[in-house]
C-alpha cells in the first residue's frame, strides 16, 4: 500500500502540484474491509443477510456509476448485465456442472461483449439523454422477454441451484447463514471499488470524463470518444454481472424477473443516486441506506402490521419506498449524501 | 515548405453553401489569418479542416499525408489541433486536470503528465488559475485554457477560432505576444479566424479572405485591406478602423 505522505512534485515554476485523492481513496477502502471482516461473526444471522444485500446494491451500482456517473451514459438498463451474469452462473451450474467462479467470469466477458454492442449501437445512432437511457431499457426488457420465452433457460421458471451435502468454497456454497457469503461479497465489493479507483485515475478513466464533459473538444485534443466509451461501457456491464452471479448463489434461485426485470435496473441506479453520482463512495453510501430499506419493506409485505394488513403477500411496496426516497433524495440532496458531505467539507 | 495545403474544399447545408470551393496553404512556420463578414462560412472552413465535419468535396493535406475527412481524434493525433470560439472546457475538471487530460491523450506517461501540463499552463499565463474549478472562470481564463489546452498536444498546426473575441483590449495584447511566441520559439504554424483587425494586421503573414463560403481573395494583410473589394464585403465597414 502506498502512502498518501509521497513528497508533492514541484513545477518549474516552484508551486506544488495539487495532491490526488486516489491514495486516500485506496487506504480508506483498507482500512473499512479490515472493519467489516469481523461484522458477519458479531451480527445476528437476519442482520447479516442484510448486510449481504447492502453489498450485492453496492456492486451493482458500483458498475453503474461507472458508466452512467463517471461516463455520463445513463443507463436505464443494468438489469441486462446483472441478469446475464445470474443466467450465466445459473445456466452452467445446472445445466453444465460448472463451477458458479468460472460462470461468474463467463457472465462478466458476456455482458462485457453485450455491452459494448449495444454501446456500439447506441453511439452510432447518435443517441442521447433520454433516448440513450430508453434504448438501455429496451434491451433490458428484450432479454427478459427471451428469458421468459426460451426452453434454452427454461422460461420462466428459471433456475433453482442444486444443494449440495457439504460446504465448499469452490461451488460457493455454505451452511445457511454463514459468514463465508459476507466475506466472499464484501471481497468481490472491494475488488470492484478497488477497480473503479485505478479506472477514474487512470488515462481511460480521464478519457472518459473529458468525453462526457464535452465529447467535441475531448476529440479535438485527440481522444479517441468511442472506443473509450464502449470500453466503460463493457467495465461497468462486468462488475454488474458479478453481482448477478453472486446473487444467485446466495439466494440459490434465479427467474427471468429476477434477473433482468426493471425493478433490477433501479435497483443499480438508486444506491448511486442516493450516495451520490460519479463519486467512488456514492453507490457503498447509497448501498447501506438501500439495504435495510429492502428488507424493512419485505418483513412489511410479509408480515403486516394491522393497519396495512391489505399489503398481505403483495409486491412492490419497496420500488414505493425507493421512489418516495428518491424523490426526497433529487429534492434536498441533489449531489447524493457523499456528494452533499464533500461540498460540505471542502467549503471549510 | 507547405505544410497545410486545402484544395476545393466545398460543403452544403440542405442547399445551402456554407464553403465553396475553397483552396489555400499554408507554409510552415507562418501564420495566416482568417477574415470575412459573419456567415461568410470561416468556422464551417475550420471545422472541414480539422475534422468535425465531413467536406463534400475536396481535400486536405497535412505534411503530405491526405486527411480528409479523417476524425478529429486523428487529425489531432496527426499534429493539427484546434480550438473553439466558445470556450468548452471539461466542466467538472480543475484547470490543470483540463490540460493534463490533453497532455496524456497526447501520448505521455501519466508519471510526467501533471508537470508538463503545468508547464503548459505557465506558459500561457495561467498560473494563477491552474488549480482553480473551471466553473465560474472570467472569459480571459477560459481563452486561455482553450490555448493551452490545444498546445499541450504539441500541434504543428494550431486551428485558433476567435481566440481575442470577448478580451478587452488590454488583455489582447499579451495574447498575441503569446501566439508570436509560439511561431518563433516552437516553430507552430499558425491559422486563426479573426474580427480584431488590429490583431490580424499585426500577426499575419498573409491573410485569406472569405465571403459567401468563397475565397475573395488572399496576400499579404496590407495588400488584402486595401483590396476595394473587401471594404465592400465588410459592407464600408474599414478594416482599418480602430478594433
Amino acid at each position: 500500500m502506498t502512502t498518501t505522505t509521497a513528497p508533492a512534485a514541484t513545477t518549474a515554476a516552484g508551486k506544488p502540484l495539487p495532491r490526488q485523492p486516489w491514495n486516500r481513496h485506496l487506504l480508506a477502502i483498507a482500512v473499512l474491509t479490515v472493519l467489516l471482516i469481523p461484522l458477519p461473526l458479531i451480527l445476528p444471522p437476519a442482520q447479516a443477510s442484510v448486510a449481504v444485500r447492502v453489498l450485492i446494491f453496492a456492486l451493482m451500482s458500483i458498475g453503474w456509476n461507472m458508466m452512467s456517473g463517471f461516463g455520463g451514459m445513463f443507463s436505464f438498463g443494468h438489469a441486462a448485465y446483472f441478469g446475464i451474469g445470474a443466467y450465466a452462473g445459473g445456466f452452467l451450474l445446472v445445466e453444465h456442472n460448472v463451477s458458479p467462479w468460472i460462470g461468474m467470469l463467463v457472465g462478466m466477458v458476456i455482458a462485457a461483449a453485450f455491452a459494448t454492442l449495444i454501446g456500439f449501437l447506441a453511439l452510432r445512432y447518435k443517441l442521447r439523454g433520454a433516448y440513450f437511457a430508453l434504448a438501455t431499457f429496451a434491451f433490458a426488457e428484450m432479454l427478459r422477454l427471451w428469458a421468459t420465452n426460451s426452453e434454452f433457460v427454461n422460461r420462466a421458471v428459471g433456475y433453482h441451484v442444486p444443494l449440495r451435502p457439504e460446504s465448499s468454497w469452490w461451488w460457493m456454497q455454505f451452511e445457511p447463514a454463514s459468514a463465508n457469503y459476507f466475506w466472499i461479497a464484501l471481497g468481490l465489493t472491494v475488488i470492484a471499488l478497488v477497480v473503479s479507483v485505478q479506472f477514474v485515475r487512470s488515462r481511460a478513466g480521464q478519457f472518459t470524463k473529458a468525453a462526457r464533459d464535452d465529447e467535441d473538444a475531448a476529440a479535438a485534443v485527440g481522444i479517441p470518444v468511442m472506443r473509450y466509451k464502449l470500453l466503460t461501457m463493457a467495465l461497468s456491464a462486468a462488475i454488474t454481472a458479478v453481482a448477478g452471479a453472486f446473487y444467485v448463489q446466495y439466494f440459490l434461485f434465479i427467474d427471468p424477473d429476477l434477473a433482468f426485470g426493471s425493478s433490477v435496473s433501479i435497483q443499480a441506479i438508486l444506491p448511486a443516486v442516493i450516495g451520490g453520482v460519479a463519486t467512488i463512495w456514492g453507490p457503498v453510501i447509497g448501498a447501506v441506506v438501500m439495504g435495510p430499506l429492502n428488507d424493512v419493506t419485505a418483513t412489511i409485505l410479509r408480515n403486516p402490521p394491522p393497519a396495512l394488513e391489505f399489503l398481505q403477500g403483495r409486491g412492490g411496496l419497496d420500488v414505493i419506498v425507493y421512489g418516495a426516497l428518491l424523490i426526497i433524495i433529487v429534492l434536498l440532496l441533489p449531489q447524493g449524501i457523499y456528494g452533499a458531505l464533500r461540498k460540505r467539507w471542502s467549503r471549510r | 515548405m507547405t505544410l497545410l495545403r486545402v484544395e476545393n474544399l466545398a460543403k452544403s447545408f440542405k442547399g445551402l453553401r456554407a464553403v465553396d470551393d475553397v483552396s489555400f496553404e499554408v507554409t510552415e512556420g507562418s501564420i495566416l489569418g482568417v477574415i470575412g463578414p459573419n456567415g461568410a462560412g470561416k468556422t464551417t472552413m475550420f471545422n472541414l479542416v480539422a475534422g468535425a465535419l465531413r467536406p463534400d468535396t475536396g481535400r486536405v493535406h497535412l505534411g503530405g499525408k491526405e486527411i480528409t475527412g479523417h476524425a478529429p481524434h486523428r487529425i489531432t493525433a496527426a499534429g493539427m489541433t484546434r480550438t473553439f470560439q466558445l470556450m468548452r472546457p471539461f466542466y467538472s475538471m480543475t484547470v490543470l486536470e483540463n490540460v493534463t487530460v490533453a497532455v496524456l491523450a497526447g501520448g505521455a506517461a501519466k508519471r510526467t503528465a501533471r508537470e508538463t501540463a503545468a508547464e503548459v499552463i505557465a506558459r500561457v499565463g495561467l498560473d494563477k488559475w491552474r488549480d482553480a474549478p473551471t466553473e465560474g472562470l472570467p472569459t480571459a481564463a477560459l481563452k486561455r485554457l482553450e490555448l493551452a489546452r490545444a498546445l499541450a498536444s504539441k500541434p504543428r498546426v494550431l486551428l485558433l477560432d476567435e481566440v481575442l473575441a470577448g478580451l478587452v483590449p488590454a488583455e489582447r495584447t499579451p495574447v498575441m505576444e503569446l501566439l508570436e511566441r509560439l511561431r518563433t520559439e516552437d516553430g507552430v504554424t499558425l491559422v486563426f479566424v479573426e474580427h480584431i483587425m488590429a490583431a490580424v494586421m499585426r500577426l499575419s503573414d498573409s491573410v485569406l479572405v472569405l465571403d459567401l463560403g468563397r475565397v475573395l481573395t488572399s496576400g499579404a494583410p496590407e495588400e488584402v485591406t486595401r483590396d476595394p473589394r473587401v471594404i465592400e464585403a465588410y459592407l464600408g465597414e474599414d478594416p482599418h478602423a480602430k478594433a
